[in-house]
């Protein structure tokens, strides 16, 4: 008789902590975590990780990832992610931010870190509002958009227009590997991981600055189901965020991953 | 080593070099930039971190994560850059890692000028930052004691997890005196049990380091700690200078370039036969509150000189408790007082009926030239 | 005979948001009507026969929460070698 085996086709990685987070059911900031930590459990860099978490939903990214961990003030990860790796080059120095940290209060910093070709990689999780503090108009918020302090609509006559950090970040000759995913359906996740894997690879052979921005949905805020939630993004975000590769450079481009 | 003539930035940076500084961040600005420009060619030439940020915020940042890991690290900058690396301070103070600050004080409010002033006594001292926290405050008067303290500065700093301030006013940053090196350093090897440094090298040991403390019952309990610690600072590292203390019947208090300055006009009274000394705070945080009060109970008479609006005055006043008169004599917007002029406000202080009445600021205000 | 496979939720991590429920190929995740996790939400669980063990509601579960076994008509001695 043939004994019938089971294989274990996915299950939780090794580099994200044994407990629930707290962000609401269908925020895909779990998704954004869970790749994080596929990968680096996949290259084997958890013992040398040292993340720096953001201000917003991510503050609490500490929690959830099991590796080293500091906590920036708003906005100035990528400073604090600069100072440590400058101290300790061999390790993994990972920021995770959202828009209204990175794109609005920290866009000196983001800028910077990229110009300098700072040997980091940072995930910039774009939702097109500031989510922890009840959905307000972000630097990313579309035009039109209702949030909290736009009830009627992004006026971009009154309150400009969106800011798109990749396309902005890949003007810079610092920058090596800057792309554009999206969370919304299982292939895009999977490209989301393949890019992910990709900055760690630059991160890793000392090639310099990486970011990976991740279109996510908020569903609470948006006042929408999840489901709902990735429906609305694939409508009306990616056209705004187009998906897709802003820099990268050539040396990046010839990785075998 | 021999005695050579550095000029105080320079001073500064290299004895910072010498203490085993792992990585320096910093912003150019007036009048602190050479101590930069110094690091700027110094760090990389051994092997050690240097990076100009983009901004102060950038800079302090940096320090903050440099901190984490347990590494010397230092910044410095000048008055208004100081105000904007009061966010970041204010994390490091709450997360309770080591780091050393040089402000090179300069005339302000606002962009104010770049000339010598002493005006951010009330945000390096009191505070600055948001929250309860405690920085170690050094004031030297010399390029020498620039040196020593700058050396010392990273082993307070990491004895008492506090950040340590060097306070010193443009004027010192600018001259040139001649000093002594101490020796150089090895670099540190071994790291505290709190650094965040990889589980590479605390193996099945994740750290954490934030200032966040959720539950207010931790924040309570984190500032208390704080606190204990603070309390161990001040018993343990007060540090001033006196002369001509033992006989005296009169005192000046002042610190930095206004003791200095002080100083002078304190011999050239004693000249003319003024029994007059001078307490010199050289932490300004812990303030040499002791020191004081045993002052207090003999002196006839205390004048304060600063080179503000009478920030120091203030704790002066709070440790002497209104038993003895205290005067005030301020030079503002980066003017150094001439020792002439402490020296006449000596001669009015041991020479002229005190009083106790109204604050001694408006008494000086009322001395001060009305231009419009 | 199609692949058979089978998901184990962890009622810890669910929180009920059925992103798995819509993106299942073969429709066979639902949220259960009656269980509750401690967190109060219905978790989801596979409702009937036919999961291919594809993995597709751990790709886009936000909770890691899902483990996804798929049998494999190996003989025995593989996972011994």
């Amino acid at each position: 008789m043939v004994m019938l085996d089971e294989v274990v086709v996915y299950q939780r990685p090794q580099s994200l902590e044994e407990c629930a987070t707290h962000y609401c059911p269908g925020c895909t900031h779990g998704v954004a975590h869970r790749l994080i930590a596929e990968v680096i459990d996949e290259m084997g860099l958890r013992e040398r990780m040292i993340g720096v978490a953001s201000v917003g939903c991510s503050v609490f990214a500490y929690n959830y990832f099991d590796f080293d961990f500091v906590q920036a003030p708003h906005g100035r990860a990528p400073a604090m992610a600069t100072g440590i790796k400058r101290v300790l080059p061999d390790r993994i120095v990972m920021t995770y931010q959202g828009d209204g940290d990175m794109a609005s209060i920290g866009m000196g910093e983001i800028v910077h870190a990229a110009a300098r070709g700072e040997n980091i990689t940072v995930f910039f999780l774009n939702n097109a509002n500031y989510g922890m503090t009840g959905g307000q108009m972000a630097p990313t918020t579309l035009p039109g958009q209702q949030t909290t302090s736009s009830p009627k609509g992004r006026d971009v006559e009154t309150q400009g227009y969106p800011v798109r950090a990749s396309e902005l970040l890949a003007t810079l000759e610092g920058a090596s590997y800057v792309v554009r995913r999206s969370l919304h359906d299982p292939k895009n996740i999977r490209m989301a991981k393949k890019a992910i894997r990709t900055a760690f690879e630059v991160q890793v052979r000392g090639l310099g600055f990486s970011m990976i921005e991740l279109l996510s949905i908020c569903p609470t805020n948006w006042g929408m189901t999840p489901v709902q939630s990735l429906h609305w993004l694939e409508e009306h975000m990616i056209p705004y965020y187009p998906i897709g590769d802003y820099k990268v450079h050539p040396i990046v481009a010839e990785l075998k991953i | 080593m021999a005695r050579e003539l550095w000029k105080g930035n320079n001073a500064i940076a290299e004895a910072a070099v010498r203490a085993g500084l792992q990585a320096y961040f910093g912003y150019p600005i007036t009048p602190q930039t050479e101590l930069l420009e110094y690091l700027s060619a110094r760090m990389p030439e051994l092997g050690r971190a240097f990076v100009q940020a983009e901004s102060e915020l950038g800079a302090i940042n940096m320090v903050y994560g440099a901190a984490c890991t347990g590494a010397r690290v230092m910044t410095s900058s000048s008055s208004p850059g100081i105000s904007l690396m009061m966010e970041g301070i204010s994390y490091i103070a709450g997360t309770e890692v080591p780091i050393v600050l040089v402000d090179v004080m300069r005339g302000g409010p606002g962009l104010g000028n770049i000339a010598p002033a002493q005006s951010d006594y009330n945000q390096i001292v009191h505070g600055g930052g948001h929250g309860d926290y405690n920085a170690i405050v050094l004031a030297p008067a010399s390029i020498q004691e620039s040196v020593d303290l700058t050396y010392e500065a990273f082993d307070l700093a990491e004895k008492y997890r506090a950040i340590t301030v060097i306070l010193i006013d443009g004027s010192i940053g600018q001259m040139m005196e001649p000093a002594e090196m101490p020796p150089m350093r090895p670099l540190k090897t071994e790291y505290p049990d709190w650094a965040v440094r990889g589980m590479v090298e605390h193996p099945g040991e994740r750290r954490v380091l934030s200032s966040i403390y959720l539950d207010p019952p931790d924040e309570e309990a984190a500032n208390l700690r704080m606190l204990r610690r603070w309390q161990q600072v001040e018993a343990n590292e007060v540090r001033f200078k006196g002369y001509y203390l033992e006989d005296a019947r009169f005192v000046v208090v002042g610190f930095g370039s206004a003791g200095r300055v002080a100083l002078s006009a304190v011999r050239a009274a004693r000249a003319e036969g003024i029994p007059v000394g001078l307490l010199r705070p050289i932490t300004l945080k812990p303030f040499p509150v002791k020191a004081l009060d045993e002052l207090a109970q003999r002196v006839e008479g205390i004048l304060v000189v600063e080179m503000n609006s009478g920030q120091m005055l203030e704790d002066v006043r709070r440790v002497v408790g209104g038993r003895v008169p205290v005067e005030f004599y301020g030079r503002l917007g980066g003017i150094i007082p001439m020792p002439d002029e402490v020296l006449e406000e000596i001669r009015r202080l041991s020479r002229e009926p005190l009083t106790q009445d109204g604050h001694p600021r408006d008494r000086w205000l009322a001395r001060m030239p009305r231009s419009n | 005979m199609p692949v058979k496979g089978r998901i184990v939720v962890n009622e810890a991590y669910c929180k009920g948001c059925e992103l798995c429920v819509d993106a299942c190929p073969q429709q066979v995740i639902a949220l259960d009507p009656v269980r509750i996790t401690a967190k109060g939400y219905h978790p989801a669980t596979l409702v009937q026969e036919g999961c291919t063990g594809c993995g597709i509601c751990a790709i886009v579960c936000p909770e890691a929460a899902i483990t996804v076994y798929r049998e494999a008509a190996k003989a025995r001695q593989t996972a011994a070698a």
